[in-house]
């Protein structure tokens, strides 16, 4: 099956790229741009059938590596 | 003194830091690959500055997963000193050795320049040679040096006098909260620090304020 990790900061931690690419918008005539909040997507293909098992397999990639959960926190979509 | 100096892929700055511990201890280091798994036997392990693994995902999550990390952790643990600068202090975060995260700096840029440091805390084997409150300036290149952590941990490092060395007032270069330059963990044998020591050993290279971090050291743990 396949995976996709949305990896985001947490709300609250300033996210200066975010900000920039948003002014960067603003400049290119997207007046309607507010705020912007720049992620990370992270497509993982796993040899494995069993969704739930997926799942937890994924969120303890996420806790160990995927994700700095200081900052960060993540979503896990699977497809089938 | 015997010290070893981790290299990574992309680790740049691994000699300089060999080179200023050989001038100032008077024995060279040994320099240990990343994908060796046992460290050994020395009173000071260094993780130096660089790009480790291309910085890939975050700056020193790589490397934090690396063999040869877990040897230093639990080396660490026993009581061994860690000095991990610029690269080497994001790995010690990723690593959970030290809390907190280093982010993008504020300004978007790398930064690569002299900075003044004030020396905040004079009580570790790392900073005995400085005198508290005393300028100092080394130079720093980073475009991930803005350290960031909650409260409750801000307030724990100041509480407990972990924070080391702050950014001077008005340079700090890269946005931390508190104008947080450098932190030791809570057994204060582990320091990590975005500013570059090594590179200011040798008058011949501009400086000579951060030799008394390796005199520090030496006469600690000699």
């Amino acid at each position: 099956m396949k995976a996709r990790v949305f990896v985001t900061l947490k709300n609250g931690v300033l996210d200066p790229q975010g900000k920039a690419i948003g002014h960067a918008l603003n400049n290119l005539g997207f007046g309607a741009v507010g705020e912007v909040r720049q992620g990370k997507l992270i497509e993982v293909e796993l040899a494995e059938s069993d969704e739930a098992k997926a799942r937890s397999d994924l969120k303890a990639m996420c806790e160990k590596l995927l994700a700095n959960t200081v900052i960060e926190k993540y979503e896990i979509e699977i497809k089938a | 003194m015997k010290a070893a100096v981790v290299v990574f892929p992309a680790s740049n700055c691994d000699r300089d830091a060999a080179v200023a511990l050989e001038q100032i201890t008077g024995t060279k280091p040994q320099m240990i690959w990343h994908a060796d798994s046992e460290v050994p036997d020395v009173d000071l392990i260094v993780l130096p500055g660089g790009f480790s693994y291309g910085d890939y995902l975050r700056c020193g999550a790589m490397a934090g997963q690396s063999n040869i990390m877990r040897a230093v952790k639990e080396k660490a643990e026993q009581g061994v000193h860690v000095l991990g600068i610029c690269n080497g202090f994001q790995v010690l975060t990723e690593t959970h050795m030290l809390p907190g995260v280093l982010m993008r700096n504020a300004a978007l840029k790398f930064v690569c320049k002299p900075v003044g440091l004030t020396v905040t805390e004079t009580q570790s084997v790392f900073t005995r040679h400085y005198k508290a409150g005393q300028r100092a300036e080394f130079p720093v290149a980073h475009g991930e040096g803005n350290y960031v952590a909650d409260d409750e941990t801000l307030n724990r490092l100041e509480g407990e006098g972990r924070v080391v060395f702050k950014y001077a007032p008005g340079e700090n270069p890269n946005g931390s909260v508190r104008d947080i330059a450098g932190i030791l963990n809570d057994k204060r044998n582990v320091l990590g620090l975005m500013p570059h020591p090594e590179r200011v050993c040798d008058p011949l290279l501009g400086g000579t304020d951060g030799r008394a971090m390796f005199e520090s050291l030496l006469e600690a743990l000699a």
